[in-house]
């Protein structure tokens, strides 16, 4: 197999580094960004000869940045596509799709993508300690993907992180750290620590191998189309980096000659207590205001100064897109709405993401028969407190035929 | 005033490979002035030309955001640390 990555240069002043574990340009700091040779991938690869490889997201790899074969993850992505038809009654939307990445391979979300190129090109680069700081899905699948690859790893999260979150680390056999602050800090303080160790954190020196992965959910989007790109598709924003590599993914595939020009709308969910791109997005800012404290049971989405916020913006807007904010309220319903409808169970991301289409939906922006995607990218298994008062315990009675029909007789009562 | 500024690796070049320097001043903006003297070009990577922080460049004095104080007007103390970090993908 070819390599096709062609090295970094920074997305900001445009100067080149070769690919190293460097996130950050050493001239204005502006993040590095992959780069490809694309007349030489559209020469070795057609859509036909891709059709035939494993499903996995590693079917795109001439698309990834790695020098060899995929040696972490290699079973990860793929995940199903499915049509929503009952969910679509309940939006008003007629041709309505769901891209379940809840039951991604091996930890339920997509980071699972992620990961799998970031520790991959970990190895490539000879590192032997990863980390990442984490609101808990990263956690889990730097965790699971590193004890797989027989790497030491070091993960640091916010100290009010969701139960399920943290046992579904600890389970791995990682160093987890728990610190006393935001997100925002552990940030801060892993960027201080991949400093001084030189360790191969995900997403501060592997950032840019890291966020190349969430390339393939717009790839399998397409070709599980029928290599038709829809109208729309609405996503989760944390630190803004997925709808901005979303928009890279449609372009790489017009650029290719593997969908017909005309890339979706674009739309972007944030829950209302944290929301600094879409309030950016509504105001007509192009920059974000960091959110000091971050006030939403959406643990997962609660960054409230988003590293790649101005591209994300901009990803929006050059595509014609929106954004929305729903409350925690409407979050919670977005999750019992995809859960009662498809049956399908999302963290409070999927749940963000329902809510925001709906409110896109009243407001016109997603129409009756436009094809629209919505991107589930959690499970909520992992997040069930959220639902806890939602869901009060079952109706317990005796190991009786006539305890049971007493039951049901009060149940069809009120249903008539 | 001595306070001590954590560098990142991108800027290490331009401090002689120090991680940690000393600077003077009494608001953030001055310890920037002074690192800049120290250290010449130090302050052009991490701010523009009209003398704004650069939007993927964070400054952390004692841990908190100067965005959410009085930006580069934001007092500093003698014994404050100053951390300057680059933005950092989610997670």
């Amino acid at each position: 197999m070819g390599c096709f990555f062609e090295g970094l240069h920074c997305r900001e002043c445009g100067a080149s580094y070769p690919g190293g574990p460097t996130a950050v340009c050493s001239l204005c700091f502006g993040p590095l960004e992959v780069r490809y040779d694309y007349p030489a991938i559209a020469r070795a690869v057609s859509r036909q000869q891709l059709e035939a490889r494993p499903k996995t997201m590693w079917r795109y790899r001439e698309l990834l940045p790695l020098e060899g074969a995929v040696t972490v993850g290699s079973e990860v992505g793929f995940t199903p596509l499915l049509r929503a038809q009952r969910l679509g009654q309940r939006l008003g939307l007629s041709d309505l799709w769901i891209k379940n990445d809840a039951v991604n391979h091996p930890t339920l979300s997509f980071k699972d993508r992620v990961v799998s190129v970031a520790l991959s090109r970990a190895l490539e680069l000879g590192f032997s300690v990863v980390g990442c700081a984490s609101t808990g899905n990263l956690a889990n699948s730097v965790a699971a993907q590193a004890a797989a690859a027989g790497l030491e790893s070091y993960i640091l999260i916010p100290w009010d992180l969701e139960p399920g979150k943290i046992v579904g680390t600890l389970v791995y056999g990682t160093h987890l750290v728990a610190v006393r602050g935001s997100y925002d800090q552990v940030n801060r303080l892993s960027a201080e620590i991949a400093d001084r160790h030189h360790w191969g954190f995900v997403n501060i020196n592997l950032r840019p191998y890291y966020a190349e992965g969430s390339k393939t959910l717009g790839y399998e989007i397409a070709e599980q189309l029928g290599w038709r790109l829809p109208h729309h598709v609405v996503a989760p924003m944390a630190g803004g980096s997925l709808i901005t590599k979303l928009a890279k993914a449609f372009g790489e595939l017009e650029t290719l000659g593997w969908v017909e020009a005309g890339a979706p709308r674009l739309h972007g969910a944030q829950p209302e207590g944290c929301a600094p791109i879409v309030n950016a997005v509504k105001a007509g800012r192009d920059f974000c205001q960091p959110v000091a404290k971050p006030l939403t049971l959406v643990k997962s989405l609660a960054i409230g100064n988003p590293a790649d916020g101005p591209y994300a913006i901009a990803a929006i807007r050059d595509s014609g897109g929106d954004a929305e904010n729903p409350s925690d309220a409407e979050v919670v319903a977005g999750i019992r709405w995809l859960a009662e409808c498809e049956g399908i169970f999302a963290e409070t991301a999927g749940g963000t993401v329902v809510a925001a289409a709906k409110r896109l939906a009243e407001r016109g922006v997603l129409a009756g028969d436009q094809r629209v995607v919505l991107l589930i990218t959690g499970n909520g298994l992992k997040t069930r407190e959220v639902l806890e008062a939602e869901c009060p315990p079952p109706r317990t009675i005796g190991p009786s035929l006539g305890e049971f029909e007493e039951l049901l007789s009060e149940d069809r009562a009120v249903a008539s | 005033m001595p306070v001590s500024v954590r560098i990142p690796t991108p800027l290490r070049p331009l401090t002689g490979d120090r991680e940690l320097v000393a600077s003077c001043g009494s608001t953030v903006n001055e310890v920037l002035d002074d690192l800049e003297a120290s250290w010449p070009g130090v302050k052009a990577r991490i701010c523009d030309a009209g003398g704004e922080l650069r939007r993927f460049v964070n400054l952390y004095l004692n841990g908190e955001d100067i965005r959410f104080r009085e930006g580069r007007a934001t007092a500093v103390r003698d014994g404050d640390e100053i951390s300057i970090i680059p933005a950092i993908a989610g997670g």
